[in-house]
């Protein structure tokens, strides 16, 4: 059989030295990395330590048995996720019972099979693979947060009203110093700009839904539920034109191409859910709310203002927030006209 | 005398692994189990029907594996005594079960060598 995985790195875990070896040796043998502890305590610190992407557990074990161990590695935010097979006697079958439904992947029992050894071992780390694809696929467009969410509750692609704060931002202009506009440079201006506004919309609990072109939309408040839903996405703006700013400070020291954002804001129902199909779903939000987003982020066009926000995501500000009311607009599509406000500093050379 | 270890068992051990791993596994076995009947002898002195059990289910799970079929079988008696807390109706059997762990040792070694 051809061995063209990469090794897996894995801890035995068995008080037994006979039982250590063997695992051991039909592992290597199978061209994985083992390591051994022989007992939960040694193994809960070396998978703290360490780095590994499987355990083989024995459930007898003094000091810290199996149960004690599989209950210590879920309580763990990042050993949680790691795979564990059981590794029992085969007159033990429902104490291994309990341990899938603890969370154990699979189970072998001992006198060990060597062929189901190899093809147990090897699914586990297949999945886990998998998941770990998954995961970055996920962290790619979504909050660590989310990509857990997504991953723990599976992916339902049903959708539901929520209340929620909805966020356009896009580039208003870019200003050249230079006359330069060589392709690979505007490449990796959007590289860094969306890297700096992911960093804003993420560290304010915010999610990023869609990069179309050089727009952004984010959601804060769903999927995951922060109260401060609004606050929250005003955090981001200001972050976002903070951030720009410095990053347009070191590009005009470097005569290169800088850029201008616009950001609208606006609060109230979204129906938000996972769209796409099993194999390929973002997580969404569409309706009113965020169609005025987007109509309210054009409107920086015409105001000094780089972020604007609606009366819903005015009304969640602390009191005293500084805030210039523009006065009523009538956007497109809308009926009633919508009281806008202008968050941060006025910029001194509006735009026409 | 009859032998105390299943050919079949220990046969494809041997094909599993090779020849040399299964002297260090059998090496490993003779040194740890003499040491466990010892503490089993220790935990039944002393009450603790804990550890006798847990190190009966060890030398089970070993013999198991060298195809010591009669000796997994008399720890796994003795497994049970301990998780059932009957300590006190032990008596010989943890010596029948030393007779028979010292035949297998001898028979574990001569296959070996």
């Amino acid at each position: 059989m051809t061995t063209y995985r990469e090794p897996g790195r894995l801890l035995v875990v068995d008080d037994n030295r006979v039982n250590r070896l063997l695992l051991g040796h039909g592992l290597e043998q199978n061209g994985h990395i083992v390591a051994s502890a022989e007992n939960g305590r040694q193994a809960m610190e070396m998978l703290r330590a360490g780095s590994y992407d499987l355990v083989l557990l024995d459930i007898e074990m003094p000091e810290m048995n199996g149960f004690q161990v599989l209950e210590a590695l879920l309580q763990d935010p990042v050993l949680r996720e790691l795979p564990v097979i059981m590794t029992s006697a085969s007159d033990e079958l429902d104490r291994v019972v309990k341990c899938i439904e603890m969370g154990a992947e699979d189970y072998l029992t001992k006198p060990l099979n060597p062929i189901l050894l190899r093809a147990r071992v090897n699914a586990s780390l297949e999945k886990k693979r998998l998941r770990d694809q998954q995961r970055k696929l996920f962290r790619t467009f979504a909050t660590p947060e989310v990509a857990e969410e997504l991953l723990q509750k599976g992916l339902t692609l049903g959708g539901k009203h929520v209340t929620a704060t909805a966020m356009f931002s896009d580039i208003r202009s870019f200003t050249t110093i230079t006359e330069s506009n060589d392709p690979a440079d505007v490449i990796e201006l959007l590289n860094d700009y969306f890297t700096l506004m992911f960093d804003a919309v993420s560290s304010n609990g915010g999610t990023l839904n869609q990069m179309v072109g050089d727009g952004i939309m984010a959601v804060f408040g769903a999927p995951v539920f922060h109260e401060d839903h609004r606050l929250r996405a005003v955090h981001a703006a200001l972050d976002m034109v903070e951030n720009l700013d410095m990053f347009n400070v070191d590009r005009a020291a470097r005569n290169k191409l800088q850029i201008k954002i616009g950001i609208g804001i606006a609060t109230g129902k979204v129906i938000a859910g996972y769209t796409g199909t099993q194999h390929r779903a973002t997580y969404t939000c569409v309706g009113d709310t965020v169609n005025l987003a987007a109509r309210i982020e054009s409107h920086t066009k015409t105001v000094p203002y780089s972020i604007l926000i609606d009366q819903y995501t005015r009304e969640g500000l602390p009191a005293g927030t500084l805030v210039d009311e523009l006065g009523p607009v009538v956007f497109k599509g809308k009926q009633q006209p919508i009281n806008i406000f202008g968050v941060g500093a006025k910029q001194e050379n509006a735009p026409a | 005398m009859p032998s105390k270890i299943d050919p079949n068992t220990f046969d494809s051990l041997r094909q599993m692994t090779d020849a040399a791993f299964v002297s260090q596994l059998v090496d490993t076995f003779l040194e740890d189990a003499p040491r466990q009947i010892k503490e089993m002898r220790a935990a039944l002195k002393e009450g603790d029907a804990e550890t006798f059990r847990r190190l009966a289910h060890s030398i089970k799970s070993n013999a198991a594996t060298f195809g010591a079929l009669e000796l997994s079988d008399q720890a796994r008696e003795l497994e049970m005594l301990g998780k059932e807390n009957k300590l006190d109706q032990v008596a010989g059997s943890l010596d029948a079960f030393e007779a028979t762990f010292k035949s297998v040792a001898r028979e574990l070694r001569d296959l070996t060598e």
